[in-house]
């Protein structure tokens, strides 16, 4: 959407109002996922597999069905299997369904075969017990490398796509290979060329809040959903479809929302309770436990790479190359494509190439997780771009700004850049007084670059003025990273009204047009593009109604601070007319006056972003202590700065636990180990330290404020500058992810 | 005419080539005609691509004009988080 007017100067954006959620928030008011009830409500429980690959063989469901609080028993029976599917979503539909309830095999530790609605939580629990599975077990592989091996056993036959060459396992299910110029060419040019392996393990999301929701479905297909979700009309149309029913006949209200971060973009237990609700023909309620969080939801993919890269002595890389291998679970979706045409895209490479593969393992359905799949790239690349630049002796920051990507580039994936801000970035890094303060002896410092593409997607918006000049502003996209500030923020600067007469919603999806999720960094790019559009609208709308008051045509108003005002002398002398005297007879000069938008914008706009980091190891207990970060990002325009730098630490604290700590541990009998936070580790507040931001502006031409997503580019450089850090401090390159104290003691162990 | 780029991945489907021409005036209509002149990638375009007009990534629209002389990039449709 290419725009002619796009604004510079800015009263309202750019400034940090309070946040509208923040009383609600610390009162305990904002209602999230379990906080809702219904008159009659039963509880839902599901009844998972223990086993990590196995043959469903008979599921007995009668003692349950015959106890005295057992309202209704599903099983993949109850679902459609013939399901209406739309176009563009036939194999995700189906993929999503055998995720939510088994149909011949449970194909993951954790995988639901069954579920049941009692009278109470603990009523429901109990009486799983009640179901008899009689499994067949089966050989499973929950490795990636082993999944690709000859002797894997086959989770799906049939599942590879067209692109996946002849003579691959079926496990592997996609392939993709991208890049430009010749490889060998370019290595045979280096000075240096540095072969290595990386490898990093599943992650979770690890957002606060666990999936929860409250179903109603009637035998009429009428039915209602609440929900914690990025995207109640995704929810909609893949339970509709799941379910057998019209899309239209489910309403979805989407939760205030406890964290996301890609992992609520999809459905996994709303189904099953609306399933639940037709069958007892009551409300049923479904809270996952942290547990079923971590077994059956969806954590980021894990990856084997190999990096080759070859380096001029003066720093110019000459040719790189990747092949990134990702497991995602019993399903294909794993983005290896992603990975693959993220991972050397900072870079102006005249040989590059990259091939990328996604590989079904015996793991829950992998999701995303901010900028799914890059993060694990830039870890291999960036810490291959660091051991060249110690062994030629030149410094990180200027062998990155030597081959640093800008307008005219042309990228790894493909096309020439527009626009983009990744030197500033860098310059910014280097003038930085972190990237110059001295270390102390045992510390290390690290940087890397990141990227990610962003995303715009379908959005439509409503804005409805009231008669005393307050807004009110309907969005569809789930606010999970401040958006109903930002969209408040936008709004009033096109209506010239204060921030807090706005009061922004999030509308249900039988109140507004559909909205894709929230995800690809899209939010306040899209949805804010649709309220600066729709506010203009309501601005067309209220210069209409001065014009009518004046008697002058309507091409002789303007719009000037909340004003309509002559758009200049021959127009006629009259006195500003605020919005509110206009919106206050407003029924009876042509009727309400309202804003609307709806589009799918198309111009995201890439984002770059590079982090330093130091870090200190203890080599007695191979402990890290990150002792301090800087996140420098390039956000196009900051609407709400403060929000921006919490992106920009979250992404950074997130990328910290990653890299350190957080990891899926299987067992050898693929069962998940360590599915509680006492023994799956984020790190707390003591283990981070103050995270220091800096907010770069390079506008997005394709948005008419300038913005550029932030909410997914911060996850991408922390595990490679990381990386690099803790190398540095250890004295030993770190090629495995998480960096736990046991592996940093193995590789001081290793390096002598 | 315009030059479509496909990502190497593709040249198989093509018997080889990496670069098609076809007359395509919108996103859709360029679809189409890839498709016309080399069957085979109607799987990867309906798996789900994006196109790259000048630089500018287009996710999912059929209806962006495509002006003469353009720049043009098949790319693997994108996902977010």
């Amino acid at each position: 959407m290419a725009l002619d007017d796009r604004k510079s100067e800015f009263t309202f954006v750019g400034t940090r109002p309070d946040r509208p959620d923040g009383l609600d928030k610390v009162t305990g008011r904002a209602k999230f996922g379990a906080d809702v009830s219904a008159p009659g409500m039963l509880h839902g429980a599901i009844l998972r597999s223990p086993h990590a690959h196995a043959r469903i063989v008979k599921i007995d469901a009668s003692k349950a069905e015959a106890h005295k609080d057992v309202k209704a028993v599903v099983t993949r029976a109850d679902f459609s299997d013939k399901v209406p599917f739309q176009p563009g979503l036939e194999g995700e539909f189906w993929n999503v369904l055998e995720n939510v309830m088994a149909g011949e095999k449970a194909l993951y530790d954790g995988h639901a075969v069954a579920a049941i609605a009692a009278t109470s939580a603990l009523a429901a629990r109990d009486a799983l017990k009640l179901i008899e599975v009689e499994y067949e077990v089966l050989p499973h592989v929950t490795d990636v490398d082993k999944a690709m091996a000859s002797d894997a056993p086959v989770i799906r036959e049939g599942a590879a796509d067209y692109s996946v060459p002849e003579g691959m396992h079926p496990n592997v299910v996609r392939y993709h290979e991208s890049g430009h110029g010749n490889v060998d060419a370019g290595f045979a040019e280096a000075d240096l060329v540095i072969e290595d392996s990386f490898v990093t393990e599943a992650t979770h999301q690890g957002y606060i809040e666990p999936h929860a929701c409250l179903g109603m479905l009637g035998n009429d297909g009428k039915g209602e959903l609440w929900c914690t979700t990025q995207g109640h009309w995704i929810a909609q149309k893949t339970c509709a479809a799941l379910l057998g029913i019209e899309t239209s006949q489910l309403r979805v209200t989407a939760s205030e929302i406890g964290g996301g971060f890609g992992g609520k973009t999809t459905v996994f237990i709303e189904p099953v309770a609306l399933a639940l609700s037709r069958k007892a023909n009551r409300p049923v309620k479904l809270v996952m436990s942290r547990s079923e969080v971590f077994r059956a939801t969806g954590p980021t993919s894990s990856a084997s790479m190999d990096i080759k890269i070859g380096m001029k002595k003066d720093g110019t890389i000459s040719a790189a190359q990747g092949v990134f291998r990702l497991q995602g679970g019993a399903f294909p979706g794993a983005p290896g494509d992603m990975t693959a045409m993220c991972a050397f895209a900072p870079y102006n490479l005249t040989n590059v190439k990259q091939i990328g593969y996604d590989v079904m393992a015996n793991r829950p359905k992998q999701a995303a997780y901010r900028a799914p799949g890059a993060p694990m790239g830039a870890f291999a690349v960036e810490s291959v771009i660091d051991e060249l630049c110690k062994k030629l002796g030149l410094d990180p920051v200027d062998v990155r700004l030597k081959n640093a990507a800008h307008e005219g580039t042309q990228a790894s994936y493909g096309p020439t850049y527009e626009r983009i801000g990744l030197v500033e970035t860098l310059e910014a890094a280097k003038a930085h007084p972190h990237y110059s303060a001295p270390l102390k002896p045992g510390q290390g410092r690290g940087i890397s670059c990141g990227f990610w593409f962003n995303h715009g997607g379908e959005t439509s918006v409503s804005l409805a003025l009231s008669e005393d000049g307050s807004a009110q502003l309907m969005v569809g996209t789930p606010d999970i990273g401040g958006s109903r500030a930002s969209m408040a923020l936008m709004a009033a600067e096109v209506l010239g009204i204060p921030y807090e007469n706005i009061r922004v919603t999030i509308a249900d999806t039988a109140s507004l047009g559909y909205n894709d999720v929230s995800h690809g960094s899209r939010v306040t790019y899209a949805s804010g593009l649709a309220t600066i559009k729709a506010a203009r609208h309501a601005v067309e709308r209220l210069c209409g109604r001065a014009a009518a008051k004046w008697g002058i045509p309507v091409d002789a108003v303007k719009w000037e601070d909340g004003c309509a005002v002559p758009s200049g002398p021959n127009a006629g002398d009259f006195d500003p007319m605020p919005l509110a005297d206009i919106t206050a007879d407003m029924g009876a000069t042509g009727g309400p006056i309202s804003g609307h938008f709806e589009a799918t914008p198309e111009g995201a706009g890439v984002s770059f972003g590079t982090h330093i980091v130091d870090a200190e190891v203890d080599p007695e207990t191979g402990k890290t202590s990150v002792t301090r970060y800087t996140v420098i990002q390039d956000a196009g325009k900051a609407i709400h700065p403060t929000y921006v730098e919490g992106q920009y630490q979250g992404g950074a604290a997130q990328g910290i636990g990653w890299a350190l700590n957080e990891e899926y541990v299987y067992g050898e009998d693929g069962r998940l180990q360590n599915s509680i936070f006492l023994d799956y580790r984020i790190p707390v507040a003591s283990d981070l330290p103050m995270i220091d931001t800096v907010i770069v502006e390079v506008p997005n031409p394709g948005h008419p404020f300038g913005v550029r997503g932030v909410g997914e580019t911060g996850i991408v450089p922390p595990l490679a500058a990381i990386a690099n850090a803790v190398s540095h401090a250890a004295g030993v390159r770190m090629r495995q992810l998480p960096m736990s104290p046991p592996r940093i003691l193995a590789a001081l162990k290793d390096n002598g | 005419m315009v030059e479509v780029h496909l990502w190497s991945g593709l040249r198989s489907l093509t018997g080889g080539q990496q670069v098609v021409e076809v007359q395509a005036k919108t996103t859709g209509e360029l679809l189409r005609e890839l498709v016309r002149a080399h069957p085979q990638l109607q799987a990867p375009i309906d798996a789900g691509v994006s196109i790259a007009i000048d630089g500018r990534v287009i996710a999912t629209g059929l209806t962006e004009p495509i002006p003469e002389g353009s720049e043009i990039y098949l790319m693997q449709r994108l996902r977010g988080g």
